[in-house]
């Protein structure tokens, strides 16, 4: 593959353009789907990713990342989520149009029709248990689990991973301390996700695949789901390497790369900048900026999201049930925000009492 | 023809199965209905719902992956000692001294796999909405189901005593010295304090509850091993008992009302 591409991929790469993308990306993938779920379509960005990928496994650097064997698992699971979105969304848009039309749903025309579990289900569920001890068996044959040198407590790799199911989280430490980004967040996602059956009280797409009859209900989700968690997840593998400094794929793993870091606190914007004055040392006075912009944050913004714009869904949903909603998605987009806040004013902090560990 | 007669008209045979080949209504119903492992199943599902395309089977194959590791599991476990003086070497035992050994592999991989089917699992009943009335509970049962995945593989993850394994625990388990009030660096815990005596400190916080030590250590790996083998796949057992039942209780596979 040709250097001047490489550097191109490596600059679109960097974590700011790569977000932007995966967000424009899934945008895209939302508002086209009826478009890009053709078989043709589908077919050509498929064999565009597999010639992308071969060509690249040319790259040293690339083969070094992406061959690592903890690290086969994150491509197997970008190209199932990959084809499952698109046989998913394919389902979708049939769906939609029969509901258009008045008609039935795929689903519904076949869920009348009972059929034995032997041989119709059991069947096929044998056949899915072959299918994968063969693939299982051909991946643990070809694929040595790897194991490094003895554990030490006195050499420190660099970079310190967790686990890839967990890089996500990982990824959000550059963003949130410890006790946001690997407690509270987790905590919410958990507790996120068993609200959902209690805060989605639509009736409609209970067991057949629509988009137009619950669009809110989809994005929220995949946006989760895609763009926070497996698209943090391939950055935080494959883009993040010594002192968790960011690499293109076809980059060299430098450790003496130097990255600037200046970033600002909320209130050294708020009394240095705007005020020209020393912080108080009063730490509460100091931070007041902060806790008010969190307090209208998580406070405010539900009432006013309830009256302006919201209006139809809090009528909908009643108070409890929209507060819950609104607190989940505003923990949700919390993440975005301080991205963005991070890259477009070097804000570090909102709020910053590192004599308590409370930052936010 | 006669051979096969002559085997199932055995009494062993019979003793096995109860009922004929299945080929018609009545013996199809009986071959789920007596088998203990089959009976999972209904005798009739919709037609929608046995669609590969709409389940995706992934629910079926995150329990098959289940099953593997388990298995895998339990022949690891005959050769790998938890302490510190052993673990490694017995990872590399099985490494160097088995002849295509792969059982390691296949409880690697498959515990890799195990957590995208989950996930992907859950993709698809939330894209189906298959979450809603009356599966509301099952949801959250499923959701409890794969937090103890994640934790299932986190824990297994320090057993080869590698530095993969070590450093990416103590990355992992560093989170909960910053958990709020319980955490040792979390904000509030050092209001927490008898005099000038703090309650919450590196060996008093819920990381040190986590990992039985300031650092991750010996203690770590005999926790990590009773979890990992005995705690959570009961637990999970359990829960996956409670996910299946409900799936029959609540109305099968989803499908349109």
């Amino acid at each position: 593959m040709p250097e001047q591409i490489k550097d191109l991929v490596d600059w679109l790469l960097g974590p700011k353009i790569y977000f932007l993308l995966s967000v424009v990306g899934f945008w895209a993938m939302i508002q086209f789907r009826a478009f890009w779920t053709q078989a043709w379509v589908a077919g050509g960005i498929f064999v565009f990713g597999v010639v992308f990928f071969a060509l690249s496994m040319g790259d040293r650097d690339f083969t070094l990342i992406v061959a690592k064997p903890d690290n086969v698992p994150i491509s197997i699971m970008f190209v199932s989520i990959g084809f499952l979105l698109w046989l998913s969304f394919r389902k979708m848009v049939i769906n939609d149009r029969l509901i258009a039309k008045g008609l039935p749903t795929f689903e519904a025309r076949e869920s009348r029709r009972r059929v034995f579990c032997w041989p119709d289900l059991v069947y096929s569920e044998f056949l899915c248990l072959i299918i994968l001890s063969v693939l299982l068996l051909v991946w643990a044959l070809y694929l040595k689990a790897p194991l490094e040198e003895p554990a030490s407590s006195a050499r420190t790799p660099n970079p310190s991973k967790a686990p890839w199911y967990f890089l996500g989280l990982q990824e959000m430490l550059v963003y949130y301390d410890p006790w946001l980004a690997g407690v509270v967040f987790p905590l919410q996602i958990i507790t996120g996700l068993m609200a959902i059956p209690f805060i989605d009280i639509n009736p409609k797409g209970n067991g057949y695949y629509t988009f137009k009859e619950r669009p809110f209900a989809i994005v929220t989700y995949l946006f989760g789901f895609i763009v926070l968690w497996a698209t943090l997840i391939v950055l935080g593998t494959f883009l993040r390497g010594p002192n968790w400094n960011f690499f293109g794929p076809y980059e060299f793993w430098d450790p003496h790369k130097v990255e600037a870091l200046n970033n600002v606190n909320l209130s050294e914007y708020v009394y240095n900048v705007l005020l020209e004055r020393a912080l108080p040392s009063n730490i509460l006075l100091r931070e007041l900026p902060g806790f008010l912009a969190v307090a209208l944050y998580f406070g405010a913004l539900p009432p006013v999201l309830a009256n302006f714009g919201f209006r139809k869904i809090y009528s909908q949903l009643g108070f409890i049930r929209f507060n819950v909603l609104a607190n989940l998605l505003l923990f949700m987009a919390a993440l975005p925000i301080k991205m963005l806040l991070r890259w477009a004013f070097n804000l570090k902090y909102i709020v910053a009492i590192p004599e308590y560990f409370f930052n936010i | 023809m006669t051979l096969l007669k002559s085997i199932t008209e055995t009494q062993i045979w019979k003793s096995l199965f109860r009922h004929k080949y299945p080929d018609n209504p009545r013996d199809q119903a009986l071959a789920v209905l007596s088998n203990v492992f089959l009976h999972l199943h209904p005798i009739k599902v919709k037609k929608s719902g046995v669609r590969m395309s709409f389940t995706w089977c992934m629910g079926g194959i995150t329990f098959f992956l289940f099953l593997v590791e388990t298995i895998t599991g339990v022949l690891l476990m005959f050769y790998y000692r938890p302490t510190v003086e052993f673990a490694f070497n017995d990872i590399k035992a099985l490494r160097e001294h088995v002849p295509l050994g792969i059982m390691r592999e296949l409880h690697r991989w498959g515990a890799h796999a195990m957590v995208i089917s989950v996930w992907l699992h859950m993709l698809r009943v939330f894209l189906t909405g298959s979450y809603k009335p009356p599966r509301e509970f099952n949801w959250n049962v499923g959701v409890i189901l794969l937090v103890l995945t994640l934790l299932l593989s986190f824990t297994g993850y320090l057993l080869p005593w590698d530095q993969l394994a070590i450093w990416a625990v103590t990355v992992g388990s560093n989170m909960a010295r910053a958990h709020p009030i319980i955490g040792h660096e979390g904000p509030g815990a050092s209001f927490l304090q008898l005099g000038d005596v703090p309650l919450v400190t590196a060996a008093s916080d819920v990381r040190f509850a986590l990992i039985s030590g300031r650092v991750v250590g010996a203690a770590t790996l005999l926790r990590f091993y009773v979890l990992h083998c005995v705690a959570i796949p009961l637990g999970a057992g359990v829960l996956m008992a409670v996910h299946f039942w409900r799936v029959r209780k609540d109305g099968g596979i989803s499908g349109p009302m």
